[in-house]
């Protein structure tokens, strides 16, 4: 861990998914004084992209998403970046699937539908000992 | 063909997505059967398509008024048909994934279609089609479960 992220320095949140709902309602409900969103994206492909310019230390990932899907991109977005955390957020509620996003590199996994205290308790979870 | 178990996964998809995004419980009427291919739908219709270990659709229709107020209740400010179109999408997709924690990985779901103000467009790929009715609030919708 880097020597910012230790002192409590902002840490930068992008949040990937392909319902412009899901991502304002993410931006919207979480509480984590650290978090500063720095943008979002709809689909895998975009998000590689995204992270390479805003090289977020935070990223939330769907899974079910044209063009890459979430799990490729958790691979790719890990591939660029072995320290980002990833929160995966997803309707797939299926033990094998939350297992293959943690092999891939994900550090948490929150099944849709959420509450807003389960994202923020999911969040601090993701957050604990950063 | 679907098996009563199989019913309430879905049944239980629907009850737990209304408690968790609106803290308002929906009611479930009793699942029916139709045999015409025609399940019907309402304003939007969110549609899912299930392959791997089973195939077929799986989708969520609801009226505008009722996908307004949703969102309203979900704190969501823009109400405008591309988030209506979005939600509905989204209601259908968390349904169906959520399913595979009794289906498992096998059930594939893919990402929805959304077909809006254009009822005669929803048509099922089988004739037998299960309807799970749906009451929340003053507004009624359904989910529509067709898989071989």
């Amino acid at each position: 861990m880097n020597a910012q992220v230790g002192l409590q320095a902002p840490l930068k949140l992008m949040i990937v998914d392909d319902s412009n709902i899901i991502r304002r309602r993410i931006e919207r409900c979480q509480q984590i004084d650290r978090l500063q969103f720095v943008g979002a994206a709809s689909n895998g492909r975009e998000a590689v992209e995204l992270f390479k310019r805003m090289q977020p230390d935070v990223v939330t990932m769907d899974l079910t998403m044209p063009e890459m899907d979430g799990i490729e991109c958790v691979g790719q977005l890990v591939a660029l970046n072995p320290k980002i955390l990833i929160l995966v957020v997803s309707a797939l509620a299926d033990k094998a699937t939350a297992v293959e996003a943690i092999e891939r590199g994900a550090n948490g996994f929150l099944c849709k539908p959420f509450t807003d205290r389960q994202l923020n308790d999911a969040l601090t979870e993701l957050l604990a000992g950063v | 063909m679907l098996r009563e178990a199989e019913i309430r996964t879905f049944v239980r998809g629907v009850t737990h997505y209304f408690e968790t995004s609106t803290q308002q419980a929906a009611s479930v009427g009793s699942p029916y059967l139709v045999m015409d291919g025609k399940p019907g739908a309402y304003d939007y219709t969110g549609i899912i398509g299930i392959s791997g270990a089973r195939r077929g659709i799986v989708y969520f229709t609801a009226p505008k008024g009722m996908l307004t107020v949703l969102l309203m209740r979900m704190q969501e400010t823009d109400t405008s048909n591309e988030n209506l179109m979005d939600l509905v999408g989204e209601v259908a997709n968390t349904i169906s994934g959520n399913a595979r924690r009794d289906f498992g990985k096998q059930f594939s779901i893919s990402v929805p279609t959304v077909v809006a103000n254009d009822a005669e467009a929803v048509s099922a790929p089988h004739f037998r089609s299960f309807v799970i009715p749906i009451n929340w609030r003053t507004h009624s919708a359904k989910l529509v479960v067709c898989l071989e």
